[in-house]
């Protein structure tokens, strides 16, 4: 029996409504969908990081190419103080996410000056002397071996034991943190911020004459989205036990860019689809070729070409949602 | 709101505008009585909207001072205008498209609420959601509160326009061609509008409607060149040799 159209719209409405919840929901079971654990950290991982990425690229329309950096220097601050210092790994993450956030501030605030192509520009050019910079700091960093031996040894929690080495343990762990970094999106576009934002983002002019300081909110919507990038480079260390060199790399903020068109820019959950839909590609393409880019890469302009509010975008625009509820 | 007759609330020394070296405003100075609705009528070029841009804060000018409510707020920024009680409309509309009509109107309200705010739900602050209930009502769009303002039809954006303006209830309010590209029954609604608004508070308009400014505002100033030409009553204007040659004799 078809459901008639009026429980189709209750049901996406509640879900809707209640977004943090279904993705939760949808996240508890992603590890049995997919072939392998590792691959579904590796959607969790990116997932977030595309998110945060969106934050500042759907809700406020500016395109950083510098966001590779915030997701390398969460990554290295939470490796280097666990591998260097001996530091637990939750002060580790703390220190990653503040590390990527004060970045977040030094890039946001040199480059909002800027609009359009040059915003582009300037973080890219930000985002590749934060790269030299690691990159050249081998004691600290292994250089271009990347840093290794980030290990989270086993601990028990209210009796559990969360060892990382079982990887169904290691991805729920994960998903604890993704999940409450997804819930603080959903509070910050929830909020009045988060109106402000895309009043901004369809027309700065406009929000400057409702009394809103544009320049500053954009600075503290790059540190939130840097921050939130900063998470997901943590948990990608935690994850890998390494991090690799190419977490900084400019190829990463232009995934997060991918990831957020072919899932849908701008709205709430598209990038995470977006990350995993392009991880899962890759993984199977894989196996049969190594370009796994030329058709990743086919698919993506299939959709910019065809369907250019992404995957979930065109999903929500022909399902009966009501208003906003993206 | 009591006004005080014949206070000044807005005062505009010395205007002068340069951009490059193009000067689209020479020395202009003039003063404005609060509960007063003035209009700024010239011809094409004449620095009309230089004029308005400099009052409502979009730039700082490049000589002279704006005092408003005996502060001396010249080159106070954009976002700080409203705060002070200056708001104003623009010419382009300029609506936030892809929010609904009631947003646009909440977020213009929401002002106080915003600053660094980005924890607590939106939902939980009352007033600008019913300011903007109330506004869209006085501009009878409360029918179309859910609909996105870019699928409003031009006339009803400018009505979102002039309710965006007030949603910070401003004692000062500037409007940059409120009727253009209205339909004559929209332009009476509008008229209307106008009117009311100014027994609440302190209006300047630009407009080219010469009908419309002549049976609504108290008193004109008349800019050519980027010089100040005339100011007076709407008959004194009208009568005015020098207005007459540069500007009314055209149409």
């Amino acid at each position: 029996m078809k459901p008639s159209p009026s429980t189709l719209a209750n049901i996406t409405n509640a879900l809707a409504r209640h977004r943090v919840l279904s993705v939760a929901i949808a996240l508890m079971i992603l590890p049995f969908v997919m072939p392998y654990e590792a691959l579904a950290i590796n959607i969790l991982v990116f997932g977030l990081f595309a998110m945060g990425f969106n934050l500042l690229f759907g809700y406020m329309g500016m395109l950083s190419f510098g966001h590779g950096a915030f997701l390398g220097m969460g990554g290295y601050l939470t490796g280097i103080s666990m591998v260097h210092f001996s530091l637990p790994w939750g002060v580790a993450i703390l220190i990653g996410v503040l590390g990527a956030a004060l970045g977040g501030l030094v890039m946001g605030f040199l480059a909002i000056r800027t609009r359009g192509i040059y915003f582009s520009m300037v973080t890219l050019a930000l985002g590749q002397i934060i790269y030299y910079i690691f990159y050249k700091a081998e004691s600290l960093t292994g250089g271009e071996n990347g840093l290794r031996g980030v290990k989270v040894e086993a601990f028990s929690v209210f009796g559990f034991t969360v060892d990382f080495l079982n990887p169904v343990t290691k991805y729920y762990f994960i998903f604890l943190f993704v999940l409450a970094a997804i819930w603080f999106i959903s509070r910050i576009l929830n909020s009045p911020l988060g109106a402000v934002m895309e009043a901004i983002r369809e027309n700065e002019k406009r929000a400057a004459a409702c009394g809103f300081n544009v320049a500053r909110t954009k600075l503290l919507v790059f540190i939130l989205s840097a921050g939130i990038c900063g998470l997901a480079g943590s948990l990608r260390a935690l994850h890998l036990s390494i991090v690799p060199i190419d977490s900084l790399h400019y190829l990463q903020s232009g995934q997060a860019v991918m990831m957020s068109i072919l899932g849908g820019m701008g709205t709430f959950f598209g990038p995470f689809i977006g990350a995993a839909v392009m991880l899962y590609l890759e993984d199977v393409i894989t196996s049969f070729t190594t370009h796994w880019m030329l058709v990743v890469g086919l698919i993506f302009m299939f959709f910019v070409l065809f369907f250019p509010q992404g995957i979930w975008g065109s999903i929500l625009h022909k399902l009966p949602l009501s208003k906003n509820s993206k | 709101m009591s006004l005080l007759p014949h206070t000044t609330i807005l005062e505009a020394r010395n205007l002068t505008m340069y951009f490059g070296k193009f000067r689209a405003l020479n020395d202009v100075s003039a003063s404005f009585t609060a509960g007063s609705l003035t209009a700024i009528i010239g011809p094409n070029g004449a620095g009309k909207s230089t004029f308005f841009n400099l009052l409502s804060g979009a730039f700082p000018p490049s000589g002279g001072e704006i005092i408003f409510n005996g502060d001396n707020i010249t080159g106070q920024q954009q976002y700080e205008f409203p705060r002070l009680g200056i708001s104003k409309s623009f010419q382009i509309t300029n609506v936030f498209k892809k929010l609904s009509v009631h947003e646009n109107v909440r977020v213009a309200a929401q002002m106080e609420v915003s600053r660094f705010n980005f924890l607590k739900n939106a939902q939980s602050y009352p007033d600008p959601i019913a300011v903007a209930e109330e506004l869209l009502r006085r501009v009878n769009l409360e029918k179309l509160r859910d609909r996105k303002a870019g699928d409003l039809a031009h006339g009803q954006q400018r009505a979102l326009e002039i309710a965006m303006a007030l949603a910070c209830n401003p004692s000062l309010l500037l409007l940059d061609e409120p009727t253009a590209g209205m339909s004559p029954e929209e332009t009476l609604v509008m008229m209307d509008l106008i009117r009311t608004l100014a027994t609440e508070r302190t209006v300047i308009l630009v407009e080219h409607k010469m009908k419309l400014i002549m049976g609504l505002c108290q008193r004109i100033i008349v800019l050519h060149h980027g010089e100040f030409l005339a100011e007076g009553s709407p008959e004194e204007i009208q009568s005015n040799a020098e207005v007459r040659r540069v500007y009314l004799g055209q149409s």
